[in-house]
This record gives C-alpha cells, sequence and structure tokens, in this order.
C-alpha cells in the first residue's frame, strides 16, 4: 500500500513522539513495534515534521520493522536489531573519498580481470587461453543461451553498471552534493546490488583450474590474478552500506 | 512515495506468500531436471562421458582434491536444497502465525539471502571448461541442458528469497515480551 506523503509524516511524527516520551530508553536501543502506535495519544506533535527535511533521527530494521533512536557508532561498532538480530548500521572506516578510491581500484582490476586471458590449458604442445567473454561466447554457440546471458548479466553488466553508478555519485558526493540522476543510480544500485557474482566466478575458475588439471596442463594467466583482487575489493565493499550517502550529501540548489 | 528516492512505499511486499510459494515450486520443477540431465559432456579421443552434477563432485572427489569436492558440493547441492527446505519452513511456519523461534527463523531467512548466489559456481564451471576445452578430436567439452536448468534453478529460488518479506514472521503471537 502506498503511503501518501503526509501519513509518513504523521507516521514519522508518532515514532518521533514515541522516542521522546521514553526519552531514558533509547540509550540502550531498545526496539519499538511500529505497530504500537496505530492509537496516537491526543498530545503528540504529528505536525511540522516533513521527512524530506529533517535529518533522519532513527533506524528502521529492514527486517521486522521495529524502530530504534539513532546514534553515532564509535569505531568497529555494529548496530544490531535487539528483535531480530539483523544488522542496522556498522562504523565506517572509508570516508566518501575512500570509498571513490576503492572503486576506481576496482574498475581498473575489472577492465584487467577482462581483457586479459583467465587461464591457458596445454595438450599436445597445442594451447588454448579464454577470457570471460570466450566463455559467454562459446555458451552462446553451444546452445546454452540462458546461461550466456546469465553469465553476461551477473559478471559484466551488473558489476560494470553498479562500479560506473557508484563512481558517479561518489564523484559528486565528495563536494556532498547529490550527482544528476542521484536518485535513480541509488534505486538502481540497491535493486543490482544480489546480481553481482564476480566473487563466485573466481571460485568457479579454482575448481574448473583444478579439473582440467587431471587431463591439461594448466597455467593460469595474468586474468585470474586480477580477479582474485577483484574479489578482495568486494568483499571490502560488501560491508559498505551506501544508504549513507543519503545523508551525506544534499540536493543540489536550484 | 517515498520523497527522498521516489521508490513505492508499502507496508508490506506485494502477495507474498502466493510468489513466493509459486516461485519456489516453479524453482523445484526445474531443480529435477538439473540434477537427473547431465551438466556437461567430456569427449576425448571418441570416448563419451556425461556428468551430472553429482558424478562431478565425486570426480573432484576421487580424482581431484577431496577439499575441493566439499565446496562444490556444498555449493551445488547442499546449499540448493537448504534453501528450498528453509523457504518452505518459513512459508509455511510464517502462514501458521507460529511464534515459534522467530529470532531463529530470521537468522535462516537471512542466511538464504546471503548464501543463494554461490549455487552459481557449477554453471561458472562448465562455461569456464567449455571455452577452454577446445581441441577437435583430442578432447573437447560441450554444455548439456542440465546446467541450463541449474541456472534457472539458482535464478528462481533467488527470486523467490526476495518475494519473502521476513515481516512476516513477527505476525505470529509474540512469546518473547
Amino acid at each position: 500500500m502506498a503511503l501518501t506523503s503526509g501519513q509518513q509524516a504523521a507516521y514519522q511524527g508518532l515514532a518521533c513522539a514515541l522516542l521522546y516520551l521514553s526519552e531514558g530508553v533509547p540509550k540502550d536501543l531498545s526496539a519499538f513495534d511500529i505497530d504500537i502506535c496505530e492509537n496516537p495519544p491526543m498530545t503528540m506533535p504529528v505536525q511540522g515534521i516533513k521527512p524530506a527535511i529533517a535529518p533522519p533521527t532513527m533506524w528502521i530494521c529492514e527486517h521486522c520493522d521495529s524502530v530504534y533512536q539513532r546514534r553515532v557508532l564509535a569505531c568497529g561498532e555494529v548496530a544490531r536489531c535487539t528483535r531480530c538480530g539483523a544488522l542496522l548500521a556498522r562504523h565506517h572506516y572509508l570516508g566518501v573519498r575512500g570509498m571513490l578510491a576503492l572503486v576506481l581500484t576496482a574498475m581498473v582490476v575489472f577492465v584487467q580481470a577482462n581483457i586479459w586471458p583467465i587461464v591457458t590449458l596445454g595438450l599436445n604442445g597445442h594451447m588454448i587461453s579464454t577470457t570471460l567473454w570466450g566463455c559467454i561466447v562459446m555458451m552462446w554457440h553451444e546452445h546454452s543461451q540462458v546461461v550466456a546471458i546469465i553469465a553476461a548479466c551477473t559478471l559484466f553488466f551488473f558489476p560494470i553498471g553498479k562500479m560506473l553508478l557508484l563512481g558517479w555519485v561518489l564523484l559528486y558526493a565528495r563536494q556532498g552534493v547529490r550527482a544528476p540522476g542521484f536518485r535513480w543510480a541509488m534505486v538502481t544500485l540497491h535493486q543490482i546490488g544480489p546480481w553481482t557474482m564476480s566473487e563466485v566466478f573466481v571460485l568457479g575458475t579454482l575448481v574448473a583450474i583444478v579439473k582440467a588439471h587431471m587431463y591439461f596442463d594448466v597455467v593460469p594467466n595474468a586474468g585470474v590474478f586480477a580477479y582474485g583482487v577483484l574479489m578482495l575489493i568486494i568483499t571490502a565493499f560488501a560491508s559498505i552500506d551506501v544508504r549513507e550517502l543519503w545523508d551525506v550529501t544534499v540536493d543540489r540548489p536550484a | 512515495m517515498c520523497p527522498r528516492c521516489g521508490s513505492a512505499l508499502h507496508h508490506r511486499k506485494t502477495a507474498s506468500y502466493v510468489r513466493c510459494w509459486a516461485l519456489l515450486i516453479a524453482a523445484f520443477f526445474f531443480y529435477i531436471p538439473a540434477n537427473v540431465l547431465p551438466i556437461m559432456r567430456t569427449v576425448s579421443v571418441g570416448d563419451v562421458d556425461d556428468n551430472t552434477i553429482f558424478s562431478g563432485v565425486i570426480e573432484l572427489w576421487v580424482k581431484g582434491s577431496p577439499d575441493l569436492a566439499i565446496i562444490v558440493f556444498t555449493a551445488s547441492i547442499v546449499v540448493p536444497v537448504l534453501k528450498f527446505f528453509a523457504l518452505g519452513l518459513l512459508l509455511i511456519s510464517s502462514q501458521r502465525r507460529s511464534g515459534w523461534a522467530q529470532r531463529q527463523r530470521a537468522k535462516l531467512f537471512r542466511l538464504v539471502e546471503f548464501i543463494g548466489y554461490w549455487s552459481m559456481l557449477d554453471v561458472f564451471v562448465v562455461a569456464l571448461l567449455t571455452a577452454l576445452v577446445q581441441f577437435g578430436f583430442f578432447s573437447q567439452v560441450e554444455p548439456l541442458p542440465g546446467v541450463v536448468f541449474f541456472g534457472l534453478t539458482v535464478v528462481i529460488t533467488m527470486v523467490a528469497s526476495m518475494t519473502f518479506d521476513p515481516r512476516l514472521i513477527w505476525d505470529g503471537r509474540d512469546y518473547d515480551d
């Protein structure tokens, strides 16, 4: 069900007021289920809170809708939902600049991983090597077009889209400004998030090397090392919550 | 609409039970041929050898390295089966509004979401071997229909776990208050 902005303001107002009423409690991050506040007491200041302008003061658990008052996390701290245990937020070591540097590195490594061959096989002096696109084209010609499309999307288009969008957004975020198309970029990033599988491909390469090693001479090429580095960068990125960018940037003055 | 990002707001994901059940059942129908049909054909000097997912694991265990065999076994057999059981369990228990082990079930859901895409491992292995082993008469690897079904199973189970709304777990009687 879609909420109007008025309803949304009301909900946020209710949650704010609830937290305000129980001032002593939020320090230990106790949970408030949003369902509790369906019958508001008459004294609540429902009006006058504009969700688009007011700085976010709460965390809402993505998994069970419990509401918490935000607080600044110290180095290494992780906030979890007391009800379901899901991650609410974690302290970020990297600022916007650090993230941008990481994305640029990932882009360079990604290009290398894609243009250099991954592995070379040898049999009776005959050598064959391949790249990611070699695999995709081969699967297409071998009547497995579905697999070719899945591989092309999850190993090439989504990862590169993710890096380009993130790079674009971060480039502007350095000045605390939202890039043109910021909304669209952030929503798209959220949607393609689970569909990038480069790290699975690295493990797949390892298994393929071991399998091929039973029958052929195997020479790992530069591509596989580039993929290894890419995997490390992706792991570093996994702990970063890009939603934070909504808080550190503002819309450009018209 | 969200005033910030423009996405539609919703109390709950739309028709979560129906969609999740439908996708789970569809994935299960794809999963049967994925396991029965061979995923890869190895031809070497006229010798034809068809491999299913399971025989691939056994081959790796016997000839190569048992540690990698365990990884492949986990990714291509344990994870999909676990996903079917876990999502089925979550759906049934939430539909009964059960208050049983809510926290653990919430954790189970996050586990399913996290490990889901690692099942793609075998699909990528077949793709790489197909591209690499092209020595004509001496040795050749071809993908077989099993790998297509398997890839689809993984994608559909991933979509299924995305349509499940974890908030449904908490709709039951609350025992923890």
